[in-house]
């Protein structure tokens, strides 16, 4: 197709101009960490003396490391959790007939409408009970299982070649052996697609870590600068702003090395 | 009247041109037909026209006019397109109408059209269907349909027929070619298939890597192939084209080439035959590697001086040879066509 | 004693052939239980355990005391602050919905065309993909604050006067929801823009050749077969909306007045602060009622717009 130069110009303006607004944010918050902070404080944003002591300051002065080890940990281990799961509750919706398949498979799909809200309070008491509120475990045990994960996976293995499946029947290959040499590396987008997303999700969870972490060495890191904001921000956004970069970056991280994975992973798989 | 001057693309300014230096005129109501294998640039040359590229050097022209830097829709042509580009949300006769309703014709003008359209392409029946409850060919109707009731008296069509089966494609040539003939509209075809351009082209144009090989009617190419390329590229089995030498010894083909000894002779496989004719026909002598009967036909495969290519032959009948060695097959004289080295054809007049 | 043989035969094989069925409904089980354990302990349970709840007049600690059956309810729809803040809610949902499809579209579309530079714009506009919720806040935050924030100091060099997002209730929803858009047009956008793409390009080259205007060409070929994904687009959006918290929380904690009062920061206040378990399992099923409703229209809609070819 041609496309008019006078198309071009509308189009480069056009999207130039919106990056600029959409991205104010990102670039405010980048600018203001590396002023010093009575530049900040007396308004005085367009300044040439850049400095790092914000970031310094947040490492030195804050818990933020500590939070983003919390985060990493609570996400990895809700994301190795969700995969495993979601993997074994898919590979018997797909390769094991049993009786009430159907039942349970939809029993499974119909949580994914249920809000979390619905759940929060006897979750709340449930861990209050088993007395592991404020931990680890707390943050991580309840979100194991993925109605969204298995379902996704479930649409994955549907794909794998029936000649496969038969050749493994005749040969008499065991469950564990043809779903590690033979589904998994079929369904490796998929899986690395669940991971990220289960990664992501976790990392960005904010209602659940704010009634179930009350002590720095738990919080996660969202829950954190939500701390810090509160006790610091007044005087001193240069350190909030820092600490903010600071948590975006992990997460901007996973995103870009998976953006492939999502686009063609996540976005199929839902709206076919 | 449709003009192409010296017509040239480029993707890019350092990338080669994939049109080299097309030239030609198409004739009111001719049904011209571009055709070349995969790549050879053909698509291109028609998008071009309709507007879809953009035309890198050269002019083109429609009726005299210099159509270079018009949008298609100021070219007054409609197209057909490989994969029909029905538009999924819309019933047959929206489909059809779609491009009036756009250009504000009139409603009762609107109506006329699409009922001759519909009765023309034979799916009065199926006003209303979607495009996905139709079968190949009546997609490809509907395709029709739509552009020919744009009134455009020029149409492009892009591989049309590629996606319907062997059976239905056969029939299809026959109603696109009489609609056209009805019509009296100029129609511009791509098309990969040889069978497709013999058939259906008043004139053919032949193309290779952006390069015109040859432009006439499909007799013309047949009998008068300009170069080995084209020779090739019609008839089924292919010509087999050899290199003349002098060397009668050991198996070897004598073929006195009324030139010199550099050139190249092409034999259509169905010109042998296992009797001589002429006191002056051609003998082969052909390592018949092996031989297939097909009921009318017997097809000969085997080698031809000792060199690696392997030649085809066609001979009428059951043929009483065995393979494993080495035969003897005739052409007549006037069979024979002359290449120089680089493929161009010698003229044969007067030998 | 032939027949006698092949019975028992029969009976052996009769009697595997129920083994190898046990043996499969085992593995079955066995790779299914831990999902379904855990969605039993974590979903099934809490979920009916709430419903109980919101049958129930609860003490402090969140037992309940009395059974008043649907009184919840109905307490609950005589509620003023409950209903503002349901109120509140569906003009924020409405909103967010309405400006994240919209805008996400029109980026989209603004990328549509492959020019040099297209990816990079591409992963600006994604970019908010990686951004959190109290990221998010933390950077508005600053952009709304008064005096020394970026939209005031805009707003003086235009020569406006300052506006209060924060602390005015004209303007508080109007933060929330603009910080909220913000984060949704990332993911809206890749999925508008993968939608885009898979329309194929001969029906535009077609609509080219007869003439048909921009307008048309979007109307009638773009809109319809990107349909599907505008409407997912749509229920992602609408559903995420619906569960707001952490962007309320962090900006304008439910207020002023009341004015940014959603329903989860509503739940929240309810269970965790003035520790009325009842009334905010009551309130969480309303919530649940809502999001199922919004599912099942999305899922009855998308049945009937046919997925084309």
């Amino acid at each position: 197709m041609i496309i008019t130069s006078n198309e071009k110009i509308w189009r480069y303006v056009l999207m130039i101009g919106l990056s600029l607004v959409l991205l104010i944010p990102l670039i405010v918050g980048v600018w203001v960490s590396l002023l010093p902070n009575n530049a900040i404080l007396t308004g005085h944003y367009f300044t040439s003396q850049f400095t790092i002591d914000n970031y310094i300051q947040a490492i030195t002065a804050t818990p933020i490391l500590r939070y983003l080890l919390n985060s990493l940990l609570v996400s990895a281990i809700v994301m190795v959790g969700q995969v495993v799961f979601s993997v074994l509750a898919a590979y018997a919706f797909v390769f094991i007939p049993f009786k009430g398949k159907q039942i349970i498979f939809y029993a499974f799909i119909g949580t994914m409408m249920l809000p979390f809200e619905s759940q929060l309070i006897p979750n709340f008491q449930t861990l209050r009970w088993l007395g592991i509120l404020n931990n680890y475990a707390a943050l991580a045990i309840p979100f194991f299982a993925s109605a969204f994960g298995t379902f996704l996976l479930r649409q994955t293995f549907m794909q794998v070649p029936l000649a496969l499946r038969e050749s493994a029947a005749i040969e008499g290959v065991g469950h564990f052996r043809f779903l590690y040499h033979a589904v998994i590396p079929y369904a490796k987008t998929s899986l690395f697609t669940l991971a990220a997303y289960s990664f992501l999700t976790t990392w960005n969870m904010y209602l659940w870590p704010l009634i179930t972490s009350y002590s720095d060495n738990v919080r996660t890191a969202q829950i954190g600068l939500r701390q810090l904001q509160a006790t610091e921000a007044v005087n001193s956004w240069g350190l909030i702003m820092a600490s903010a970069i600071l948590i975006m970056v992990p997460s901007l991280v996973v995103l870009l090395l998976s953006q492939r994975a999502f686009k063609s992973g996540l976005l199929d798989g839902a709206v076919k | 009247m449709i003009e192409l001057q010296h017509i040239k693309k480029r993707y890019t300014e350092q990338d080669e041109a994939v049109i080299k230096d097309v030239t030609v005129s198409i004739t009111p109501g001719e049904f011209f037909v571009m055709v070349g294998p995969s790549g050879s640039g053909k698509s291109t040359i028609l998008r071009m026209i309709a507007g879809l590229e953009s035309i890198t050097g050269g002019e083109l022209l429609i009726d005299g006019e210099r159509m270079n830097d018009l949008p298609p829709k100021s070219r007054h042509l409609s197209m057909v397109f490989q994969n029909y580009a029905l538009y999924p949300n819309m019933t047959v006769s929206e489909n059809i109408v779609f491009g009036l309703k756009s250009r504000k014709v009139d409603r009762a003008t609107q109506f006329q059209r699409l009922s001759d359209a519909l009765t023309m392409v034979d799916l009065t029946d199926f006003s209303s269907r979607y495009p996905r409850e139709l079968s190949g060919g009546q997609r490809q109707r509907v395709a029709l349909a739509r552009s020919i009731v744009s009134g455009a008296d020029i149409i492009l069509m892009d591989e049309p027929l590629s996606n319907l089966d062997a059976q239905l494609r056969e029939s299809m040539r026959y109603e696109i070619k009489a609609l056209q003939r009805k019509l009296g509209i100029t129609v511009i075809y791509v098309t990969h298939d040889q069978t497709e351009a013999m058939t259906m082209g008043d004139r053919v144009m032949i193309l290779n890597d952006g390069i015109v090989q040859q432009i006439g009617t499909p007799i013309q190419l047949y009998q008068v192939p300009e170069n080995t390329f084209v020779a090739k590229f019609f008839g089924t089995p292919k010509m087999n084209v050899i290199p003349g030498v002098t060397d009668w010894q050991n198996h070897g083909v004598a073929i006195n080439t009324p030139f010199d000894p550099d050139a190249l002779v092409g034999i259509r496989p169905q010109a042998a035959h296992v009797n001589q004719e002429n006191k002056d026909d051609l003998a082969i002598s052909l390592w018949l590697a092996s031989m297939t009967y097909i009921g009318s036909d017997t097809l000969l495969f085997g080698t031809i001086n000792n060199r690696d290519e392997t030649v085809q032959f066609k001979i009428k009948g059951m043929a009483n040879l065995s393979p494993q060695q080495y035969v003897t097959i005739y052409v007549s004289r006037e069979d024979l066509y002359y290449f120089d080295l680089a493929g161009q054809a010698l003229a044969t007049v007067g030998v | 004693m032939d027949h006698a043989f092949s019975s028992a035969n029969h009976a052996v094989v009769k009697h595997t052939q129920l083994q190898q069925k046990l043996k499969t409904h085992l593995a079955a089980m066995g790779f299914i239980a831990p999902s379904a354990i855990f969605l039993g302990v974590f979903v099934f349970y809490p979920l009916v355990k709430t419903v109980y709840y919101s049958m129930f007049l609860t003490n402090a600690l969140g037992q309940p005391v009395k059974f008043i059956g649907l009184s919840n309810y109905g307490t609950l729809l005589q509620d003023k602050f409950f209903m503002k803040s349901l109120l509140t809610t569906f003009i924020f949902v409405f909103m967010v919905t309405l400006l994240t499809t919209v805008s996400a579209l029109a980026l989209a579309m603004v990328t549509s065309k492959h020019l040099k530079g297209t990816t990079l714009f591409r992963t600006f506009f994604a970019s908010t993909m990686g951004v959190s919720v109290s990221v998010a806040s933390v950077l508005w935050l600053f952009i709304f604050q008064p005096t020394t924030g970026v939209s005031d100091m805009v707003l003086n060099l235009l020569h406006l006067p300052p506006i209060h997002w924060l602390t005015d209730n004209t303007w508080s929803l109007f933060a929330v929801i603009l910080t909220v858009v913000w984060m949704n047009l990332g993911f809206s956008f890749l999925a508008l823009t993968g939608a885009l793409e898979n329309v194929a390009t001969p029906l535009y080259e077609v609509a080219d050749i007869e003439g048909v205007t921009t307008w048309h060409k979007f109307y009638h070929i773009t809109l319809p077969q990107i349909s599907p994904t505008l409407f997912f687009v749509g229920t992602v959006t609408m559903i995420n909306a619906f569960q707001t918290f952490g962007q309320v929380d962090l900006l304008t904690k439910g207020g002023p007045n009341n004015s940014t009062n959603l329903i989860v920061y509503q739940i929240y206040k309810d269970a965790f602060v003035n520790l009325n378990v009842g009334k905010a399992s009551t309130e969480s099923i309303v919530l649940a009622l809502l999001i199922a409703l919004v599912t099942i229209a999305q899922f009855k809609l998308t049945e009937k717009r046919v997925m084309y070819q």
